[in-house]
């Protein structure tokens, strides 16, 4: 069998496949229909500060190969984890990332000084929510913007810091390079893709906000090279993520030089598919004779 | 709730566009609740929910109507083939809040979850479906309700106009409706009118269907409810 441990960042992940924030809540759901202790971890369901109710209106539409969502981070707020979702979390014996978004600078500070005297392993940084109205995505445009907010939120964090990047970013490799500068101790990379839709029976945008976050199979092409530019531009590990819906694809990004993976869209299509990707990607190693994924990982 | 592959019975058009499938299954279902349904192959990417509409020994049954890319694949699919099932999933029809003399009012496809509904009720309940022009599966009502009373737009079959103008909502003690939303919001203010307890299942885009995507956001007096996992079925009196 294939060792599939993987230990970056002072962490040590059973494998380096871990659920993407919004697409499994806090667990509790998908544990209801499989042994959720196989994941490597968990990313949170996006957390702010404070409760948030989300957007108004349609939040999901199908396009082919694709799902644009506007949720607009609804979520309990940064207490409420803390306290009633966090030890349900704990129990699930993996390792567990709580996904933070923000507004604001002191929204980001308050939200991690908060999460620092809990026990959740790693903190993700969300600059990049498309989602949101004010402020939070101009985080995830502009590097020196990013690299500001990155350089507070790591002085002030007594945990691992990742930072998930936004494909909207004007320059994927610059906001990458700046991160890093500013502390973080890895990259993810996709968020959602700004995207839109129309109701032609309405005559209208399908989304109040007009724009929304466009995942799954569509985008993988687009995430694997942006994970490609990145690899190459830093020297912390990367977790790449966007339209991952098999072993293969999760292959495909180790071999560009990913280090950890995250499924999203695809949890909502096979509910259970993260037993199918972890199997699948074992299986492709024993075939190729491979022992450890550092073989493959960033040959391309 | 489990991801399964089921097999299909029977997959076959019994009106317009209007199919009913039949799936190997066996498991507790409480009225009201659904699946998500997917073809094994990716042609089309989130799973569709659709409600049970009947409950067997060895198999559940569903009644959809084609409206797009997911349910026409769907109707292609053929008996010994399989498909993707997830489920059951969310809150139906809760029995014992359903008291007294009981009104059950479907319109369209609406009328799907509420045939395994009317069999557990028996006697208790009046049924009434409202269509376009075509009826369907208005014998199987007939098999359990106490009355069945049957509405088409032209007329055509049964009483002509719109159900809602046939129910004398005053002899009720509760109301049980799904159908377009036009429908529902009648009966809705036509029970509040007559203080009468009524429930409503709600329809929503939803991805997950168990409550993780917050994609089908139903607004409430207590807040944001999931219209896949703390509905589809709502009282009247808490939504917005
Ligand atoms: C809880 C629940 C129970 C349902 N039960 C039934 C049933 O028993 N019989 C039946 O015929 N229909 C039912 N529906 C509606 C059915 O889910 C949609 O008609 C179907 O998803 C349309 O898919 P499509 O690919 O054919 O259409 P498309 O328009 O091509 O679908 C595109 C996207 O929109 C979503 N979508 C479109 N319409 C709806 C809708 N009304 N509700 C939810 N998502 C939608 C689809 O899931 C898909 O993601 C139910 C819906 C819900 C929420
Ligand atoms: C419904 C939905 C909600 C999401 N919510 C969040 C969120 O709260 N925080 C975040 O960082 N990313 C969020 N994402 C983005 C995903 O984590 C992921 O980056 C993106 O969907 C691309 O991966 P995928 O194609 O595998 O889904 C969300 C995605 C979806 C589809």
């Amino acid at each position: 069998m294939a060792n599939l441990k993987t230990k970056v960042m002072g962490i040590e992940f059973k494998n380096p496949i871990l659920a993407a924030s919004g697409t499994f809540g806090f667990g509790e759901e998908y544990s209801q229909i499989y042994d959720i202790s196989i994941l490597g971890g968990i990313c949170s369901k996006g957390l702010t500060l404070n409760p948030k109710q989300g957007n108004k209106g349609t939040r999901l539409w199908e396009t082919p190969m694709g799902l644009i969502n506007s949720i607009g981070l609804q979520n309990p707020g940064v207490d409420i984890f803390i306290k009633e979702e966090l030890p349900k979390m704990k129990s699930f014996n993996t390792i567990i990332i709580a996904n933070l978004g923000g507004n604001t600078e002191e929204e980001y500070l308050e939200g991690i000084s908060k999460l620092n005297n809990t026990d959740v392993d790693l903190i993700e940084l969300n600059i990049s929510c498309p989602n949101v109205k004010s402020g939070g995505m101009a985080f995830g445009v502009k590097s020196d913007i990013a690299h500001k907010i990155v350089s507070k939120v790591k002085k002030n964090c007594n945990k691992p810091l990742m930072v998930k990047l936004s494909p909207n970013a004007e320059n994927i490799s610059e906001m990458a390079i700046a991160c890093e500068a500013a502390g973080a101790d890895s990259i993810s990379l996709i968020n959602t893709v700004k995207a839109m839709a129309i109701d032609i029976k309405k005559r209208k945008p399908v989304f109040d906000n007009i724009y929304a976050g466009l995942s799954g199979p569509c985008v993988k092409p687009i995430a694997l090279r942006m994970v490609h530019e990145v690899v190459k531009s830093v020297n912390i590990p990367v977790c790449g993520l966007g339209g991952i819906m098999s072993s293969r694809d999760v292959i495909e990004f180790i071999m560009v030089g990913a280090t950890l993976v995250q499924i999203g869209t695809s949890n909502f299509i096979k509910p259970d598919i993260a037993v199918d990707i972890i199997d699948g990607v074992s299986e492709f190693m024993d075939i190729e004779g491979i022992n450890s994924l550092d073989e493959i990982r960033g040959i391309i | 709730m489990k991801v399964q592959k089921g097999i299909i019975i029977e997959n076959k058009c019994i009106s317009d566009n209007i199919y009913k499938l039949s799936v190997e299954y066996q498991g507790k279902i409480i009225p009201g609740q659904f699946f998500m349904l997917k073809t094994l192959d990716n042609s089309f990417l989130l799973p569709r929910p659709i409600s049970v509409n009947d409950v067997n020994e060895k198999s559940i049954n569903f009644l959809y109507r084609i409206e797009g890319i997911g349910t026409t694949k769907i109707s292609t699919l053929k008996k010994n083939d399989k498909l993707q099932l997830f489920g059951p999933l969310g809150n139906g029809f809760e029995e014992d809040k359903l008291n007294g003399q009981i009104a059950v009012i479907g319109g369209g496809i609406g009328i799907a979850p509420l045939l395994y509904l009317t069999k557990i009720l028996g006697k208790k309940a009046d049924v009434y479906l409202g269509y376009k022009e075509k009826v369907y599966i208005d014998d199987e009502f007939k098999k359990y309700a106490n009355s069945t009373t049957i509405v088409t737009e032209d007329g055509s079959i049964g009483e002509k106009g719109f159900v809602t103008d046939y129910v004398d909502f005053c002899k009720y003690d509760t109301v049980v409706t799904c159908g377009p939303e036009i429908m529902m919001n009648k009966i809705v203010d036509k029970c509040k009118e007559n203080k009468v307890k009524c429930y409503v299942s709600l329809e929503r885009r939803m991805a997950c269907g168990m409550g993780v995507c917050l994609g089908c956001t139903v607004e409430t007096i207590y807040g944001n409810k999931k219209a896949c996992k703390d509905g589809p079925v709502f009282s009247s009196e808490e939504i917005i």
